[in-house]
């Protein structure tokens, strides 16, 4: 059996949004920057896309600037963000500890260039509350950024209260909004969002496109100079199949949210029903807000790239927040940051699902990881040590 | 996954010598749970030969594979063969790792001399300090 469980890498494109794309690629393929009339079918293509994504997070069209993916939108909203804040001689930041490294290494790079950041502390519920936010302001905050939901462990930000406390302090905020669009309600107005990002994959649209909501009024600082594509703010000819087939899989991801997280909610539960069963293990991520496809658990004993390996070769295709899968030394930063130590962290596993998975599917994870949990505890020496005492149970 | 080669992934897939030998009189532990790999060798030794040899691992594919196949080296062989084994030679078996996995290998050539080495300390025979791994610093951890 061939199960697909790492939809927060990415997603299968939906047939919606792969017929959506093929027009694009031999019929209206006119630049619609041109002035003929095969370049003013695509930028009617274009401006049709980018009502539909602005309907989906309830902003306007003139809000949304499609952008090559979810980190260059971070990039551009943080980077303008500060830009804004050091004008007015603001030059603090808060953030959180868990953010995805394309918010974490921009908001660096701007530590280095003399900026603060504040990193709110993630441990209590593995998620942060409003109040944290209030008591991190400061004189001279420009910025809150923070992500709508956490890719790995799957919380959910309250993400409304942030905003409202922003917005009575006058300090902009950006929203990392990956995970959830698609996924969960968001709204740009009601949330109280001044920045957004969205990744077109993420909801089975297309790989390599974006969009970028910024809040009219607010001035985006530019990383790529050129034409005068996206109001002068984005330059490059638009990638119009992506930017289609990612607006296509978007409203229809919008359509059915509700019947689709209610089909997908329960799969979570019972695979986080069924894999808590498995001793000496534990949740990742807030167990009441969380996204409706993550699974997150941490085995202890075992190391996280020899059970993704397993699974694999059981055809099982998961993800770890384990050193060993990303080529350093340090397990996944998130892990850490909600308190999970070294030793544990290593052992870690997320299934992150789709209205595409099925209850057969669910079954067969069931009866694989467990199996491949023990199998690989029986070889090893920490789980030895910690069976026979020599080491003290952490989970 | 063709991030292994196939020989990688037939000693993690099917590791050789798993499990705990009870009259091991040799045994070596290397690597730390915070890194991320531990690797356990157990030894048998008479007459300077390696009569069995088994290993358990905490760790990554290629730090099972490398287990496995070490010991496989070893089985057999003269205690002073053993102390020849290298990191390379066992990488090289494995039709070699990715670059950021050779300190697995280099985890199982520590661990054999570990374990060697507790023989050796425990059978009052002398030997050459220097050719043993300072484990209290091990080089993947640095």
């Amino acid at each position: 059996m061939q199960v697909y469980v790492d939809n927060a890498a990415t997603t299968k494109m939906s047939q919606t949004a792969i017929q959506a794309m093929l027009p694009y690629f031999e019929e209206i393929y006119g630049n619609p920057s041109s002035l003929h009339t095969p370049g003013q079918k695509a930028k009617e293509a274009l401006e049709a896309a980018r009502a539909d994504v602005a309907a989906c997070l309830g902003a306007d069209p003139r809000e949304i600037y499609f952008t090559s993916g979810g980190s260059e939108a971070d990039n551009q909203a943080i980077l303008s963000a500060a830009k804004l804040g050091a004008r007015k001689g603001k030059k603090h930041i808060i953030s959180t500890a868990f953010e995805h490294h394309a918010v974490l290494h921009t908001l660096e790079k701007l530590e280095k260039e003399g900026y603060s950041v504040t990193y709110l502390d993630v441990t209590h519920n593995h998620n942060v509350d409003a109040q944290q936010v209030k008591d991190a302001l400061r004189e001279d905050t420009c910025l809150v950024t923070t992500m709508y939901a956490n890719n790995e462990i799957g919380s959910i930000l309250p993400i409304r209260e942030i905003g409202a406390i922003c917005r009575e302090a006058g300090v902009l905020f950006h929203v990392d909004a990956v995970q959830a669009v698609g996924h969960i309600p968001v709204h740009v107005k009601d949330d109280n969002i001044d920045l957004l990002s969205l990744s077109g994959h993420k909801f089975h649209g297309p790989k390599g496109v974006g969009a970028l909501y910024a809040r009219r009024g607010i001035l985006l600082t530019n990383l790529i100079e050129g034409g005068a594509q996206e109001r002068g703010k984005r330059a490059g000819t638009e990638n119009i199949p992506a930017i289609c087939g990612m607006a296509a899989a978007l409203k229809d991801a919008c359509a059915h949210m509700e019947e689709n997280a209610a089909k997908v909610t329960a799969l979570r539960d019972r695979l986080i029903e069924g894999l808590s069963k498995i001793p000496h293990s534990a949740l990742n991520g807030d167990p009441v807000h969380r996204l409706p496809g993550n699974v997150s658990f941490c085995f202890e004993g075992i190391e996280g790239e020899s059970l993704l390996l397993m699974l694999d070769f059981k055809g099982i295709s998961a993800s770890s927040g384990s050193a060993c899968t990303s080529g350093s030394l340090d397990p996944s930063h998130v892990l850490l940051a909600i308190g999970r130590v070294h030793d544990v962290a290593h052992g870690s596993l997320r299934l992150s699902l789709s209205e595409y998975n099925t209850q057969e599917e669910i079954d067969y994870i069931l009866e694989q990881v467990p199996q491949v949990v023990e199998y690989l505890r029986g070889m090893s020496p920490v789980w030895r040590d910690l069976q026979t005492g020599k080491r003290q149970y952490i989970l | 996954m063709a991030l292994y080669s196939e020989k990688v992934m037939d000693h993690f897939m099917h590791p050789r010598n798993v499990g705990v030998l009870e009259d091991a009189n040799g045994v070596g532990e290397v690597g730390n749970a915070k890194c991320g790999d531990i690797m356990k060798i157990y030894l048998k030794i008479e007459n300077d030969i390696i009569e069995d040899v088994s290993f358990e691992t905490f760790g990554c594919g290629s730090a099972i594979a490398s287990s496995s196949m070490a010991t496989e080296m070893i089985k057999g062989k003269s205690i002073y063969e053993a102390m020849e084994l290298t990191n390379k030679a066992v990488a090289e078996a494995l039709d070699g790792l990715p670059a950021h996995k050779l300190h697995c290998s280099v985890l199982a050539e520590e661990a054999i001399k570990k374990a060697l080495q507790d023989y050796f300390d425990s059978h009052n025979i002398p030997y050459d300090k220097k050719l043993f791994p300072d484990c209290e610093h091990c080089a993947h951890c640095e």
